[in-house]
């Protein structure tokens, strides 16, 4: 029990320092053109890393199964255009109906 | 220290932050039910491993983040000391320390005030408040996480007093998050060939490492695929 409350005590400290780092050293300062550029492509990288992820890893190991699938569904509605949260509940349904067969 | 300059928000009129932190708090409004499931989920799992009723919930209200606090129940179930815990813990989460520089030009005050309002920054609603260009809005990124921040605690309680009522992989809800996150990655991707080149880098790097590193790192390492921008300041 002891464990678990140092656990969540120096991860909420932990946590709140890795978020407020960049923002408290840097302030309000315009970062140099190099690092904006970097910034720029910094949401293209990190949003394929989450979906590679949270797709096709499973308890470290990478595995393709019926998540990956609704996955995939939901993919190819945001490719036909379909608004945002249409894709995403199709690849939700997907997910569910291939579990329930 | 350079000259500080005028944060760029200052410039932005009060209507439209108004309009801006509304239609934050509306798109965070859409992920409360996936946050509150997953919280659900934790709550249930935290309960399971003999954590008692009060744990999970502080742990939910003061560590607020999903990939934490599951490392820290998964190490700690699995027999892990709390040293190994934290470490996985905080190893997951690095990659808030990127996005919090990237954040940070648009935040506002002091230091203190910058330091709290930096813990808006979770990956929903960092990804939404994007403007493109390395430019992020404020009022986005708080007014989205407000909502998902109720939700989270909420669903904790809601799991650690309920149990094991809900299976959220039956009812799919384990692809809403990578899906939202795959249909922000496919807009991100019409800004052009430098973005899908940082994408391709960031999905080579993270297949590669799964088997290999600790949850968490896959992420961080994905981020080198962004350093392909130095190659346009010549």
């Amino acid at each position: 029990m002891t464990a678990v409350w140092t656990s969540i005590a120096v991860v909420a400290v932990a946590n709140f320092a890795i978020k407020a780092a960049g923002p408290v050293l840097l302030g309000g300062r315009e970062l140099p053109q190099v690092v904006v550029d970097v910034i720029a492509l910094l949401a293209a990288a990190i949003l394929t890393a989450l979906v590679v992820v949270g797709t096709f890893s499973d308890d470290g190991r990478l595995s393709v199964d019926v998540q990956t699938a609704g996955v995939g569904v939901a993919g190819a509605a945001f490719l036909a255009r379909l608004p945002m949260l249409a894709a995403i509940f199709l690849g939700a349904a997907t997910a569910a109906l291939l579990r329930a067969i | 220290m350079g000259p500080v300059a005028q944060p760029a928000s200052v410039a932005v009129p009060h209507a439209e932050r108004r309009a801006n932190f509304r239609s934050g708090l509306r798109a965070g409004v859409g992920f409360a039910f996936p946050t509150f499931v997953l919280a659900v989920s934790f709550g249930v799992l935290a309960r399971s491993l003999d954590w008692g009723v009060v744990a999970p919930i502080v742990a939910s209200g003061v560590v607020f983040s999903g990939s934490a606090q599951f490392a820290l129940a998964d190490v700690l179930g699995a027999g892990g000391t709390a040293l190994a815990a934290i470490f996985a813990a905080v190893l997951v989460n690095a990659r808030f320390a990127v996005m919090g520089v990237a954040v940070a030009s648009t935040l506002e005050g002091g230091r203190l005030r910058r330091a709290f309002e930096s813990q808006a920054t979770v990956d929903a609603s960092w990804a939404l408040a994007n403007r493109g260009g390395g430019r992020f809005d404020r009022e986005i990124l708080i007014g989205a996480t407000l909502p998902q921040y109720v939700a989270w605690v909420g669903g904790t309680v809601v799991g650690v007093v309920a149990g094991d009522s809900i299976d959220p992989e039956a009812l799919g809800l384990d692809v809403l998050f990578p899906a939202f996150f795959l249909g922000l990655l496919i807009e991100e991707l019409r800004n052009g060939r430098e973005h899908i080149a940082a994408a391709g880098i960031a999905a080579g790097v993270a297949l590669v490492l799964i088997p290999f590193v600790p949850p968490g790192v896959p992420i961080i390492a994905a981020c080198l695929g962004a350093l392909i921008g130095l190659r346009r300041a010549r």
